[in-house]
């Protein structure tokens, strides 16, 4: 499919709204308590999870972090297992055991605990190219991760190693309550550089210039020379439900300016656009019915050991 | 005779020899170094591409190694000194632990993690304790310690190589020069090996490991169980030998291999016959494998067990001057003490 085709933009946005729409239905029912524990929704960040995975091989791995909704349906995850698993439900992507920050599917994984997610991933991406599989890793940061030591143990590594690994922060400015000015010295790209891993940076919420950005960075990854690419980016909503402490007049600035689905929205005929929303409302909707009456897990199987 | 270096080392080999996935990665691994304690002298030689030295980055290794075993390889992990684990303790817990049971047991993390305790040899505070009490409990992750007794290599290279989940491996400097004794020809003690009962599917620690059970040789029924793994062993040894000729006080030996999940059967059974327990590690005595074990025989012995002790380190630091090193660390004379006031 040309990447400037009718079909392709459609394809683009049925994959943002997607998320858009999950991340609202999540929003909208934590309050009527039909999830367990905390979430972190993506809102505002769409474009980043489309615009890196759309471009992924079936072999590739991908691993996020705390906030991988919209990772994990743009890997092509199915929300009713998402739905089901913040649910604590048995259909669970992981049956209920890790919940929203705990997810593995296929070769998507993700952990809720900052940096640790970095070597992981790329010890992954080392054990592909020691199988000669021909497979590159994608690990999701934030601009919060970049405060732990252990993601420079690693991009030292990973370098040294030639691990076939794209490292993708997202700067959505904030970790947590914090923004980046109280947490954050010297420049972002320079962590990379200073291991020789070359950069890209893209201050975009569009998800048609952060796909092809992406693709080129990956299929170098995929040769053998690890990568990097800083998206900076706009969280809309809170850091998990009700934490939020900008100003509402900056978010809705924020909102006007930088929103990937409209942006993605203004590409397509409205009759496209409406049609596309109203399938993946209808997708949302039986997703979130059918987790809802999905049944619990039964009881621990425990062992002798765990009596 | 064999020493557990030497043994530990060509577990090593066998493991590298029969499985083309098995890694190892650490700090000053290559020849003609082979490692600070030598235990992987050789092996960069024999398979030059799958022995790896690493940069100083502890976390990062671990971190890096169960990438790895998620996908499939088994990689090994030497941490130079065991005090250096802290810097690992995340990646153990928080990552390499959970991915199997918290991924719906989706995944599996073989990955061994070998790493030397003890002291005694006089490098201080924080080259020198026994620090693994923190990690036991772990839920996901399995703990060994060989002993001199028996085949330390053959537990590694069956960790390396049949091991779903992560293992910790804890070696003890001091063990690595001793020579192994064998449960057949050992001159001093008459010693039963016998299998830890295996937990549930799903459970790490489902391989068997071995329990060593050492009588004096010709002793009449012993009246303590001294129940101790890794170095201690040789202390306990020291101290049952003599309180069977100085004193006539005999003590069976049962020495675990497996610390984690812990398993305590071989334990009771001996328990339940002499009514007397002592458990000695050379970590911190508080909130230790002893507290556990003595915890444990307590719940299923009842009022059988008359007399219960454990022996450690002192709560404190390790000492580097030798003369206060050896009052912070329990040794043979403390053993026969705590032996004596019990029978």
């Amino acid at each position: 499919m040309p990447p400037t085709s009718n079909d392709f933009n459609e394809m683009l946005y049925r994959r943002l709204y997607l998320i858009r729409l999950f991340e609202e239905t999540v929003i909208e029912n934590f309050v009527k308590g039909v999830f367990y524990g905390t979430t972190h929704t993506c809102l505002g960040q769409e474009a980043n999870a489309v615009g890196v995975l759309t471009g992924l091989a079936a072999q590739d791995i991908v691993f996020s972090n705390h906030r991988s909704h919209g990772h994990f349906l743009a890997y092509g995850g199915d929300p009713r297992s998402l739905f089901a698993e913040l649910m604590g439900k048995a259909s669970g992507v992981c049956g209920g055991r890790g919940g929203s920050q705990h997810l593995h599917w296929r070769n998507f994984y993700s952990n809720g605990v900052q940096g640790g997610v970095a070597p992981v991933g790329t010890g992954m991406a080392l054990a592909e190219k020691f199988k000669n599989s021909g497979a590159a890793a994608v690990v999701f940061l934030g601009d919060g991760t970049l405060g732990e030591g252990v993601l420079y143990e690693t991009l030292n590594m990973a370098a040294l190693w030639q691990a076939p690994v794209l490292y993708v922060v997202e700067n959505n400015r904030i970790a947590q309550t914090t923004p980046v000015e109280l947490s954050l010295a010297g420049s972002i790209p320079a962590r990379f550089a200073a291991f020789g891993i070359p950069v890209g940076e893209l201050d975009t919420s569009d998800v048609t210039e952060i796909l092809p950005e992406a693709q080129a960075r990956l299929s170098a990854a995929r040769n053998g020379e690890p990568q990097a690419l800083i998206l900076h980016t706009c969280r809309f909503g809170p850091h998990s439900k009700g934490d939020d402490t900008r100003p509402t007049e900056a978010l809705a600035e924020m909102r006007c300016r930088r929103d990937p689905v409209t942006i993605q929205a203004s590409r397509l005929e409205p009759s496209a656009r409406l049609k596309i929303e109203r399938e993946t409302q209808a997708v949302i909707h039986a997703a979130f019915q059918a987790a809802l009456e999905d049944p619990f897990p039964t009881d621990l199987d425990l062992s002798e050991n765990l009596k | 005779m064999t020493t557990v270096l030497e043994s530990l080392n060509s577990g090593l080999q066998r493991a590298f020899s029969t499985d083309a996935r098995v890694l190892l990665l650490g700090e000053d691994v290559l020849d003609p170094y082979g490692g600070a304690f030598k235990v992987t002298r050789g092996l960069s030689t024999a398979y030059p591409g799958r022995v790896i030295a690493t940069p100083i980055s502890e976390a990062g290794i671990v971190g890096l190694a169960a990438g790895i075993a998620l996908r499939g390889l088994r990689p090994v992990v030497e941490i130079m000194f065991g005090d250096f684990l802290t810097l690992a303790a995340d990646q153990l817990i928080n990552h390499a632990a959970k991915f199997r049971w918290m991924y719906n047991d989706q995944a599996r993390v073989p990955l061994v993690v070998r790493t030397p305790m003890g002291g005694r040899r006089g490098y201080g505070p924080t080259h020198s304790q026994t620090l693994e009490k923190h990690f036991l409990g772990t839920p996901g992750l399995e703990i060994l310690a060989p002993c001199a007794v028996g085949d330390p290599g053959k537990l590694l290279s069956e960790a390396i190589l049949t091991g779903e989940d992560p293992v910790l491996f804890i070696e003890n400097k001091l063990s690595y020069l001793q020579s192994i004794h064998e449960p057949q020809s050992d001159t001093e003690f008459e010693i039963t090996q016998i299998e830890a009962a295996q937990p549930a599917q799903g459970v790490p620690g489902a391989r068997p490991t071995p329990v060593y059970l050492l009588r004096v040789h010709g002793a009449p029924p012993p009246v303590i169980t001294l129940t101790c793994y890794g170095y201690m062993v040789d202390l306990a040894r020291q101290a049952a030998q003599r309180l069977a000729f100085e004193q006539e006080v005999f003590v069976e030996i049962v020495a675990p291999t497996r610390l984690a999940p812990i398993e305590t059967g071989a334990i009771l059974t001996s328990a339940r016959q002499t009514g007397r327990l002592i458990a000695l590690e050379e970590g911190g005595v508080s909130f230790g494998w002893g507290a556990e074990v003595i915890a444990r025989a307590a719940q299923a012995l009842g009022p059988r067990l008359l007399a219960a002790e454990r022996l450690g380190a002192l709560d404190l630091p390790i000492p580097s001057s030798g003369p206060l090193e050896a009052q912070v660390l329990p040794d043979v004379e403390r053993i026969m003490r705590i032996s004596q006031k019990i029978v």
